[in-house]
């Protein structure tokens, strides 16, 4: 089975952001980025799938050139073969990303096309439906177990409305959550690995400039909270407020 | 990732090649990550971290400077010092743990044991499979490691071994025991696996700090250790015993430096964000100059110890420079932990932080292979040698 898993080099959740000077994008010193965290679900879900029946885990990447090192964190966590389209800047909206990543994954051996749900720093969640559209593939998006048996992929689609149990006929694409697989931590022998693996370096089109950032901003600063009395003389205020000010209770 | 995280991760050190940033980073994580949240139970309750090491010895942590045909990573002495101080950084029982495994329990195996001690026990030990130890300690033999009363005897192919060790690291735990006995020309050296029958498990020691490390009193009654187990000649195990401690004290050093940058990682954003008369701790003069003497303190032992590790990559005597960097980081952990307790004030003398839990494992690195003044000793004999 081959297995081709698209992955974003997005920054760590744990990185404190700023707005760099031009208003435009983040401050990139000091902050550390990591594979983003659903992505990296979908890698460890191929991993664990070519374990079981076989075949080739391949990553996608679009990302700046420093996205090499995260390539290399799914190489060392023991995928085949990787693909990186360098970005040499530029805004692309959804769309434009799913375009260059369906370009280069149309014509490679696919079974199955697993994406993360979202990424964590555009939080679209749109990309993979999207590529998985172009590539004219059925996709189940928010995938929370998925098995695979006789070119058949049973999952459960999981959201706030319940679970869905689906199954699907590969070639297919899924978005996955967490709670499909616990992302394992490389060997060091897999970080030696990963420098022999191949690495396609493809230059990715220019964006078509579709879609402009204006502006970035960061998030206003939460409110610190507020006392409103104490014990049980306090409760019909804070009712009053929570249905009226805050429109929680109703 | 912690403020300073970043300092220590973006200086450059010349000795650090690509390689020792990729394990750093990769030990970074899975210790901030897995060891750190794991730390505080296994000193509260005394328990050995089986599932860490486990773990450990999956992503080839167990093996770090031993080549991969014989079952370990692959890496240097330097990547594996970095392994160290980054475990220690959040626990020292787990960095314990593993610096006896590596350093004491398989390294004398790896630098002076037989072909057939290889095939039957570096590749379990250096794939972690099962832990070694290392026992030279006695009653009556510590800094004076010669006065050894553990006694071999030659019998046929055999040796009946009769004696204790004390305060063995891993003792209970371990697959293989590394000790050293008194023979009639001197001291030597074996290899007793800890199912040889005669072995028993004494005194399980109850601890001021690393409390969830094994430590261990081992009885030897009328062992027989196959010849074949012996580590070098007759009478040569002093020497080789020596050469791995003075290895084995750059590790000791290096968890000394992981656990004070482990107390200044909890101490600098604590003192970044506590305020008190209006201002943040760090905006006092007297708390400026702790931070700056625990940063010089921690950077002079980091260097230091990379210094040595590399040393020894190169193939050189380490006597020396180990000594030094396992003297000074010792010694400056206590300082550096010392003031990260004073600067969070009572919030560093509860359990609530893990600082305290810190000074306590750091007092070790002063005492075990090789006590400070022995360490003095060692660095002022060479220096005196050196100019008769
Ligand atoms: C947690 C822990 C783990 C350990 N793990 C191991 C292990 O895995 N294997 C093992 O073999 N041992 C192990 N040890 C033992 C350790 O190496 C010894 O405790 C250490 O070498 C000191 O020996 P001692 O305790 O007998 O102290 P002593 O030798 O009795 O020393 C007592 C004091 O006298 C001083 N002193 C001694 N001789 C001199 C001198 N000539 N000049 C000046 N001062 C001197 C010492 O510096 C010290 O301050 C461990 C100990 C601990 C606490």
């Amino acid at each position: 089975m081959d297995i081709i898993v698209c992955m974003k080099r997005v920054p760590d959740s744990a990185a404190k952001i700023t707005v760099a000077g031009d208003a435009k994008s983040i401050e990139q010193d000091g902050v550390d980025h990591v594979i983003s965290p659903y992505d990296e679900i979908a890698v460890e879900k191929a991993l664990q799938l070519k374990e079981a029946h076989g075949g080739t885990v391949t990553v996608v990447c679009l990302g700046v050139a420093a996205a090499t090192k995260e390539i290399r964190q799914a190489l060392a966590m023991g995928a085949d073969q990787a693909v990186h389209l360098k970005d040499a800047g530029g805004n692309r909206g959804p769309l434009e990303i799913a375009q260059a990543l369906a370009g280069v994954i149309k014509g490679r051996a696919c079974d199955l096309l697993l994406f993360g749900k979202q990424s964590i720093d555009a939080d679209n969640g749109a990309v993979g439906v999207m590529v998985a559209r172009l590539l004219d593939l059925p996709v189940v998006s928010l995938v929370a177990q998925l098995d695979v048996a006789d070119g058949r992929a049973t999952v459960h689609r999981q959201s706030e409305v319940g679970t869905e149990v689906i199954e699907v006929t590969l070639p297919a694409a899924f978005t996955v959550q967490r709670g499909l697989a616990e992302p394992r931590y490389p060997k060091i022998k897999g970080i030696m690995q990963a420098k022999k693996k191949p690495l396609e370096e493809i230059d990715a089109p220019a964006p078509a400039g579709t879609m402009a950032l204006d502006k970035l901003e960061p998030p206003a600063a939460r409110e610190g909270g507020r006392i409103v009395g104490e014990g049980k003389d306090a409760v019909g205020e804070l009712v009053r407020l929570l249905s009226q000010e805050a429109k929680v209770l109703s | 990732m912690s403020p300073l995280a970043d300092i220590t991760f973006s200086e450059p050190i010349p000795f650090l090649q690509e390689q020792h940033l990729e394990v750093r980073e990769l030990i970074h994580r899975y210790a901030q990550e897995q060891v750190k949240p794991r730390a505080a139970r296994l000193d509260e309750e005394k328990v050995f971290p089986h599932d860490t090491v486990a773990e450990l010895a999956e992503m080839g942590m167990l093996g770090v400077p031993f080549p991969e045909e014989v079952g370990g990573a692959g890496l240097d002495y330097l990547s594996y010092i970095l392994v160290i101080e980054e475990l220690a950084r959040v626990c020292g029982t787990t960095s314990i743990t593993v610096a006896a495994h590596t350093s004491l329990g398989t390294n004398p195996i790896y630098q002076f044991g037989t072909d057939l001690q290889k095939e039957k026990y570096l590749r379990k030990l250096a794939t972690g499979e099962m832990l070694g130890a290392f026992a030279l300690t006695e009653p009556g033999a510590g800094s004076d490691a010669r006065a050894s009363k553990t006694t071999a005897v030659r019998d046929g192919d055999d040796w009946i071994v009769n004696g204790v060790k004390v305060y063995c690291t891993n003792g209970t735990h371990a697959g293989t025991v590394i000790l050293t006995t008194k023979t009639e020309n001197g001291i030597t050296a074996f290899i007793a696996e800890k199912s040889f029958p005669g072995i028993s498990n004494g005194t399980l020691e109850d601890k001021l700090g690393l409390r969830g490390s094994d430590t261990r009193e081992l009885v030897f009654e009328d062992v027989r250790i196959p010849d074949e187990n012996r580590v070098g000649e007759e009478g040569g195990g002093f020497k080789r015993f020596m050469m791995t401690l003075d290895a084995g004290r750059i590790s000791i050093g290096a968890m000394a430096l992981g656990l004070a940058q482990g107390a200044l990682d909890v101490a600098l954003p604590y003192a970044i964000e506590r305020k008190q008369f209006g201002q943040t701790l760090g905006q006092f003069g007297a708390i400026q100059e702790r931070l700056a003497d625990m940063a010089v303190k921690i950077h002079t032992a980091r260097l230091t110890l990379y210094h040595a590790a590399a040393l020894k990559d190169e193939g050189r005597h380490v006597a020396y420079a180990g000594s030094i960097g396992k003297l000074y980081a010792s010694e400056i952990a206590m300082e550096v932990i010392d003031s990260a307790i004073q600067i969070m004030g009572g919030n560093g003398f509860t359990r609530e932080y893990p600082v305290e839990r810190m000074f306590r494992d750091a007092k070790l690195c002063e005492i075990g292979e090789g006590t400070s003044e022995v360490q003095r000793l060692v660095i002022s004999r060479m220096m005196l040698k050196s100019v008769q």
